[in-house]
């Protein structure tokens, strides 16, 4: 029971973070049906200013709190900027382009930025400076770090600070607007191209968090490191069902567990020695509390997309796929 | 010396001043040994530092106006530059057989070192590598290759059995990271520990790019080993060693190579306190003293990593060569395959693959953020540093 609390924290933890990079996909895909590949790539941009800026800081004997802060605060407006100008410059000349160009566009910037971010900070890992000690409590049998209830409240309060945008403000209402319709939003006094790109800078503004948090509680940062996070938010996505916001949540949160049980329970399940038939047929390699395991945990990766497949299998359109209307 | 040839001036300059310019057969009395290590990129610093080990015995063997055949000799070291890229490594390989080289100390990388190898074994050019740990550069087959220095499939029995020894576990777990390296360095570990009677749960895996283990741990958590061994690299280990310790694991942790680096200090924190690894060879500082004094004079540097290794591969192939009264690398091979020589890393003397017998690995526990040896493992027997340093000085 500890065991299985445990896996909870932590996929809740990972889930959120999935959670807050899955929007960034769903907020573009949801107003101009583009998967913008890149966006992993903006969350590893993120991470590597605040690395720069933290260990820059960090000497100088201010608060580590504030030294996070500051970092964050770095990050966030480099990564708007490079949200903003890769909408421009790569995706709005193909605004009216067939579907497939933006989407090589996007892998296309994808590559251009781990490039150049390999140019900058070198292709070693960086070692993302640990100036926050962490303190573990223990609850019911399962740690939770400081670090880890910050990240989850940090992920929670972004989800609500980005719903109020979206449903209580005005540009939100011109979102959702040119979400349903831009030529019709455009007839009605909606400057579309303002507001995709409010919602490319919006979503870079939330990956540039999310990098922060992702550096923070693993304590490593490298230019590779989007490509796997982008492609787990992306399917996180996927499975609450692209274009829509609350789905976004839903399935960072839900990939996030299930990569967490399914790593820490495929062992004992595919070990074929427990099932008694299998275990006599196996004999000799069974013998002696010896283990024949199928899955090991490094099939961790593929459960998350297992789950995907099977998903998508059943509710093509994702979780909460099917309120269209909503997306944004 | 073709100044035109070369694409990169720079590297063409450096080259010209450590002196690999002349291309034309040795003229009598001289007697050429190559040396090749990464002189430029991210390692150069480990590539000079070789070349220093190298550079300093070639010196000392002029010093001592060493005769063969009759006639006292001049040794000159060629020494070339491979970039720790495998595809130069091949061409300056060739580049010293066009120059007849009598012998090469290196490369520095296993990487380069084993592209290399059938190239200078075409030649018949006896090759000494002072830190190539991968097996497979002795496995080709090639009797002229030859290391001074352990090798990595020796590294898991030396921190299992010293794992077992000093800290006797119960219950022991091992994660791999999926690679050739960790998986058989695991695999390695894994074994002896059995062979000690010591419980190994089943094997973990992740890849070589994880950098969430949580799952992992907790499920070893809940099975409380005693010990934890990772086979893999630092990148993904030190996440993995601060992990555990967040979700509040006692058990004791262990690393091979990969993962036994000073930069585990950044990449766990205060978690990496206490963790144990092994390297293959002895620390530098650990080297006789006399050629630590040496180097020291002659560089104004303390040696960084495997200069001693370098320094002794490079007199192996000088006293080979005087025992074979010969520089001839026909003649001086048979000597250098039944060699017995004590040097600056103690007793050198090779198997049949070429592989130095009862080579040392050396376990390191991380003390105040430092990587501080406490022991060396011998053909089985673990012996402490202090112990060790006594007994070669």
């Amino acid at each position: 029971m500890d065991t299985f609390l445990q896996q909870l924290v932590n996929g809740l933890t990972a889930g959120s973070v999935y959670a807050v990079v899955a929007l960034g996909y769903t907020m573009v895909y949801g107003i101009i049906q583009l998967i913008n590949f890149a966006h992993g790539e903006v969350v590893m941009i993120g991470a590597m200013v605040a690395f720069t800026v933290i260990n820059a800081l960090a000497p100088a004997g201010l608060p580590p709190l504030a030294v996070v802060l500051v970092g964050t605060a770095c990050a966030i407006p480099v990564c708007m900027l490079v949200g903003y100008s890769m909408e421009r410059l790569a995706y709005r000349p193909l605004r009216g382009a067939p579907r497939l160009a933006p989407l090589i566009t996007a892998i296309g910037v994808s590559i251009i930025l781990q490039h150049l971010a390999m140019l900058v900070w070198s292709r070693n890992v960086l070692a993302f400076p640990q100036i926050i000690r962490t303190t573990t409590y223990t609850l019911g049998g399962a740690s939770i770090t400081n670090v880890q209830i910050a990240i989850i409240a940090v992920c929670v309060a972004l989800m609500g600070a980005l719903a109020l945008l979206v449903y209580r403000t005005q540009l939100g209402t011109a979102m959702r607007a040119t979400a349903q319709n831009p030529h019709v939003a455009g007839l009605m006094g909606v400057d579309v191209n303002r507001v995709i790109a409010a919602t490319f800078v919006i979503g870079a503004a939330l990956g540039a968090v999310a990098g922060v948090l992702f550096g923070t509680y693993y304590g490593v940062a490298q230019y590779t490191m989007g490509s796997i996070l982008g492609l787990k938010a992306f399917s996180a996505a996927v499975l609450g069902g692209i274009g829509n916001i609350p789905g976004a949540m839903l399935g960072g949160v839900l990939l996030g567990v299930v990569e967490a049980l399914g790593a820490g329970y495929i062992g004992d399940l595919s070990d074929l020695c427990v099932y008694g038939w299998i275990a006599d047929f196996l004999g000799e390699h069974c013998a002696g509390g010896e283990h024949f395991i199928l899955f090991g945990s490094n099939y961790q990766d593929v459960f998350a997309f297992l789950v995907l497949i099977l998903v998508l299998v059943f509710r093509p359109s994702g979780l909460l796929g099917e309120r269209v209307g909503d997306r944004a | 010396m073709n100044m035109a040839k070369a694409s990169i001036p720079l590297l063409a300059a450096a080259l010209a001043l450590i002196g690999c310019g002349e291309q034309k057969p040795p003229a009598g009395a001289e007697v050429r040994i190559g040396h090749v290590g990464p002189l430029t990129g991210g390692i150069a610093h480990l590539g000079k530092d070789n070349e220093n080990g190298a550079r300093l015995a070639v010196e000392e063997a002029n010093a001592a106006k060493i005769k063969i055949d009759g006639k006292e000799v001049k040794f000159t070291l060629v020494a070339e530059d491979d970039q720790a890229d495998p595809k130069t490594g091949t061409t300056v390989a060739q580049k010293l057989v066009d120059a007849k080289v009598a012998g090469v100390v290196g490369h520095l990388n296993s990487g380069t070192s084993i592209p290399a190898s059938p190239i200078y074994a075409q030649a018949g050019i006896p090759v000494i590598s002072g830190s190539a740990t991968n097996p497979k550069l002795t496995e080709q087959g090639f009797k002229s290759q030859f290391r001074v220095v352990g090798r990595d499939d020796q590294q898991g029995p030396a921190i299992a059995s010293y794992l077992a020894t000093t800290k006797k576990p119960k219950l022991v777990a091992v994660i791999d990271d999926a690679t050739a390296y960790g998986e058989g360095i695991a695999n390695e570990v894994e074994k002896t520990l059995k062979a000690a009677n010591v419980k190994v749960l089943p094997r973990e895996k992740g890849t070589d790019k994880t950098t969430d283990w949580k799952a992992v741990l907790t499920k070893l958590r809940g099975r409380s080993p005693d010990a934890v061994f990772y086979g893999g690299m630092d990148a993904t280990g030190g996440p993995l060693l601060k992990q555990g310790r967040e979700l509040g694991i006692k058990a004791v942790f262990s690393f091979g190579d990969g993962a036994c680096t000073d930069k585990m200090r950044e990449l766990a924190g205060d978690a990496a306190e206490g963790l144990l690894c092994s390297q293959a060879g002895i620390p530098p500082q650990a080297a006789d003293k006399k050629f630590l004094e040496a180097y020291k004079k002659k560089f104004n540097m303390d040696p960084i990593l495997y200069a001693p290794f370098t320094y002794d591969a490079a007199n192996l192939l000088i006293s080979a060569m005087q025992k074979a009264n010969s520089s001839d690398p026909k003649k001086y091979l048979p000597e250098l395959q039944k060699i017995d020589f004590t040097g600056a890393t103690g007793k050198i003397a090779f198997d049949e693959k070429g592989d130095r017998k009862d080579a040392e690995m050396t376990i390191f526990i991380m003390k105040g953020g430092k990587l501080d040896p406490i022991a060396i493992v011998k053909g089985g027997k673990t012996m402490t540093y202090e112990e060790f340093i006594k007994g070669t000085k």
